[in-house]
């Protein structure tokens, strides 16, 4: 099997690390060999911040390099736009449609861009654009974005099994935050 | 099990399989999480030491003690435990003692992007380098007999994407390693006699290791097309496998130092065309070149061939980059036309030590900074800082500065440092002031942690790693004790008198200490207030507020907006508000 590429975007906070250790845990009871790649330290303070998941038959570099990936998983407008190069021809982008704006916008200094998803998908990317933080929200709290946005993703994903993710939810977030996790996960999953 | 694994944390992993019960050291990125993984195992004692040179020693001290035991740190922390490293080479060792280090390429949390392999070979001692989770759990083990074997300190040096990523790792159990008796020796004194004897089995220990080098599994030789070999190592290996695949030899050098000599003139001579691929400077390609070998490297000034490539010394290495150094073809890669605009890491909404550079700007003073989040002062709207050099330069470097430049930068200029970064190298900085007697302002951002890095405990915060209660430094009376008499304490919320107590300090002709004092809002358990409640009838528009950086504070329609789910209410935008809007 050709190694997957799967990118997971955001801003420093967002809860990117969760999506990626559940990805990896996925992964790994699915019996592929898997890389995940991470970013600590200066980057976490509010910054954009990237995490490559790799798998396949035998994984060698932790990484993905531009024109590589099949899938960025984007927490947020903007940080899909900003890694856009990073896409190979045809793939697809799941974005959260919300807008964080990052300090040179808010200084004034710079324009947050418009109209990015269209712009996204003339550049020939499957874009699917939704309202995670709704969908979160709904299912009983904003913190559960990174669970809708997996859920979503695992919709694109056949050869996984549903149960693999539930399961891995399970093992993931703490008993209390289960319920609504799993709802959230239902709902990225179910609303594609 | 097999389990997916950072690399730090399968460092953590064989240190637990090895028996290590004893590990000292200072947290850095990209290391930090080793000793942090560490210490969940019950049958390690962990320490965060107050700086790299400290945690060494602790730990050499524990292998005289008789049990196995490690220290780790960042490339920098490295430059600061070297006086220990050089001559704990010589002295040799009784238990297994192992030194981690993690470089960081690309410089993704550091201020330099040197190469530590360089310091293996100048303190000649071994030096095995991992390329990925697993690697790193079986060679922190075999770094320990090594150790045992050689007596000499062993380096596993890590890389941020060996010490960040995470693959599979197949756990052992743990071996309990006898206490090794404390017997003494008196040829263990590093002086005269000794130490010349010391250097010429230090010298003859390298013979042995290069012995070693050239048999030993971690240096793995994999035979397949011979029309291209690759000599490389680290993360360098798993991307030269992205690039070629199949389709070259590769000679995977595991112990980075000493360097084997038959093996790579033995691999060399199987292949038509050699290549060495590494991060960072040269090392493995000067060795080649010593050996009369004159590979693809990163030396174009070696070479006789004008038009052979060349990979760049600078920065981290990808399959792209060397597929692009090599003439091959890369995948094509989309940008939208718009400029994406940068999302630099930001102060923390209701950080202490913003309000602290606002002032700093407004009063054109020349801020000598430090390491740390505070570092972050330096990026606009901010940019109140000046320079940077290394941890404690703040103190020292300000006051050769005030010394050059007399009152004029007495009283313009500060230097300004964390809790943690203090006492880890700058007590002997602001020994320097007050001992040479120059006019210089220090002022010391405790926020009760050591940020950065991820919220570590250090001596100024009264716990210990684990949490635990601990000794807890008395940043006021040790400056006393060191000769200040002007020691203020100050609450970086309260800008008003924050200038006020800055502006008495810049003036005063003696040495100062502005404490600014207030916990990190990260830390857990910190009480925050309501968020602000804009009154928008009052907003003018001014933007008075954006002067300080904060991110939950933007202008939309000319009007003031508050992000309630970042402020904290620290009440510091209001005091930059003239109307009475925030």
């Amino acid at each position: 099997m050709k190694t997957q590429n799967i990118m997971i975007v955001g801003v420093g906070g967002q809860g990117t690390l969760l999506a990626s250790k559940l990805l990896g845990k996925v992964l790994l009871n699915e019996g592929y060999d898997v890389k995940v790649s991470e970013v600590h330290g200066m980057s976490q303070r509010g910054g954009s911040v990237v995490t490559y998941v790799r798998y396949g038959d035998k994984v060698y570099s932790p990484t993905i390099d531009m024109g590589e990936a099949d899938t960025i998983i984007s927490f947020e407008l903007l940080e899909a736009a900003r890694w856009l190069p990073y896409l190979k021809e045809g793939g697809r982008i799941i974005v959260n449609t919300q807008e964080m704006e990052p300090m040179p916008v808010i200084t004034g200094a710079k324009k947050y861009p418009e109209d990015l998803v269209n712009k996204m998908q003339s550049e020939g990317a499957i874009v699917d654009a939704d309202d995670f933080l709704f969908i979160a929200k709904k299912a009983g709290s904003t913190k559960a974005v990174n669970i809708a946005l997996m859920g979503r993703f695992a919709s694109t994903l056949p050869e996984i099994p549903k149960e693999s993710w539930i399961e891995a939810i399970k093992s993931s977030v703490p008993p209390k935050f289960l319920e609504l996790n799993l709802k959230a996960f239902e709902e990225g999953y179910s609303g594609a | 099990m097999k389990e997916l694994m950072l690399g730090n944390k399968a460092v953590a992993r064989g240190m637990y399989e090895a028996g290590v019960t004893f590990i000292s050291s200072y947290p850095g990125t990209p290391s930090t999480e080793i000793t942090e993984e560490a210490a969940l195992y019950n049958e390690i004692y962990c320490e965060w030491a107050p700086n790299e040179k400290v945690a060494l020693e602790a730990a050499h001290g524990a292998s005289l003690g008789g049990v196995r035991a490690a220290c780790a740190m960042k490339h920098v922390g490295l430059n600061v435990a070297a006086d220990p490293l050089f001559t704990i080479s010589y002295q040799g060792l009784n238990a297994g003692l192992v030194i981690c280090v993690a470089d960081d390429p690309g410089m993704h949390s550091s201020q330099n992007e040197q190469d530590s392999r360089h310091y293996a070979i100048a303190a000649k001692a071994p030096m095995l380098e991992p390329s990925d989770s697993e690697e790193c759990r079986l060679f922190t083990k075999l770094a320990f007999e090594l150790s045992e074997k050689y007596s000499t300190p062993v380096f596993i040096k890590l890389c941020t994407r060996v010490s960040h990523s995470q693959s599979i790792v197949n756990p052992e159990m743990r071996v309990d390693i006898p206490k090794v008796p404390y017997v003494k020796d008196p040829t263990k004194v590093m002086m005269t006699a000794n130490s010349r004897n010391a250097h010429v089995r230090v010298e003859e220990r390298t013979k042995a290791l290069t012995e070693y080098a050239e048999s030993a599994g971690i240096n793995r030789v994999e035979m397949s097309d011979t029309s291209v070999g690759i000599i490389t190592s680290s993360t360098c290996y798993q991307y030269a496998r992205e690039v070629w695949g199949d389709n070259a030899s590769y000679l995977k050098i595991g112990m980075i130092n000493p360097l084997p000599i038959k093996l790579i003139r033995d691999f060399a001579a199987k292949v038509d065309r050699l290549i060495v691929l590494e991060e960072l400077d040269p090392i493995i390609e000067t060795h080649c070149r010593l050996l009369g070998l004159d590979p693809v490297g990163k030396m174009p000034a070696f070479t006789q061939d004008d038009n052979r490539p060349y990979f760049p010394i600078c920065g981290e290495l990808s399959p792209n980059i060397i597929r692009k150094c090599m003439g091959m073809d890369v995948p094509a890669s989309k940008a939208l036309e718009d400029e994406i605009p940068m999302r630099p890491p930001v102060m923390c909404a209701g950080c202490p030590h913003r309000g602290i550079f606002y002032i700093l700007k407004k009063k054109k003073c020349m801020v000598y900074g430090d390491i740390g989040c505070y570092t972050l002062g330096a990026i606009a709207p901010l940019n109140a800082m000046d320079l940077n050099v290394c941890m404690g330069a703040s103190c020292s470097g300000l006051h050769g500065f005030n010394k050059a430049m007399g009152k004029e930068g007495e009283t313009h200029s500060v230097g300004v440092i964390g809790d943690s970064t203090f006492i880890h190298s700058g007590i002997t900085g602001i020994t320097d002031i007050a001992y040479n007697m120059s006019n210089s302002t220090i002022i010391i951002l405790d926020n009760s942690i050591t940020g950065m890095t991820g919220h570590q405990q250090n001596p100024t915060t009264g716990k210990n790693l684990r949490g635990e209660p601990a000794g807890k430094v008395d940043l006021e009376a040790l400056c006393r004790s060191l000769g200040y008499n002007r020691i203020s304490v100050v609450d970086p919320y309260d800008m008003a008198t924050f200038e006020e107590v800055l502006t008495t300090e810049l003036a005063a002709e003696e040495p100062s200490i502005i404490i600014s004092r207030r916990p990190c809002v990260m830390i857990k358990g910190t009480v925050h207030k309501p968020p602000i409640e804009p009154r928008i009838d009052k907003c003018v528009g001014c933007k008075a507020c954006m002067q300080i950086g904060c991110p939950a504070i933007s202008v939309k329609d000319g009007k003031v907006r508050i992000d309630t789910t970042l402020c904290i209410g620290c009440n510091v935008c209001s005091q930059m508000c003239r109307f009475g809007a925030l």
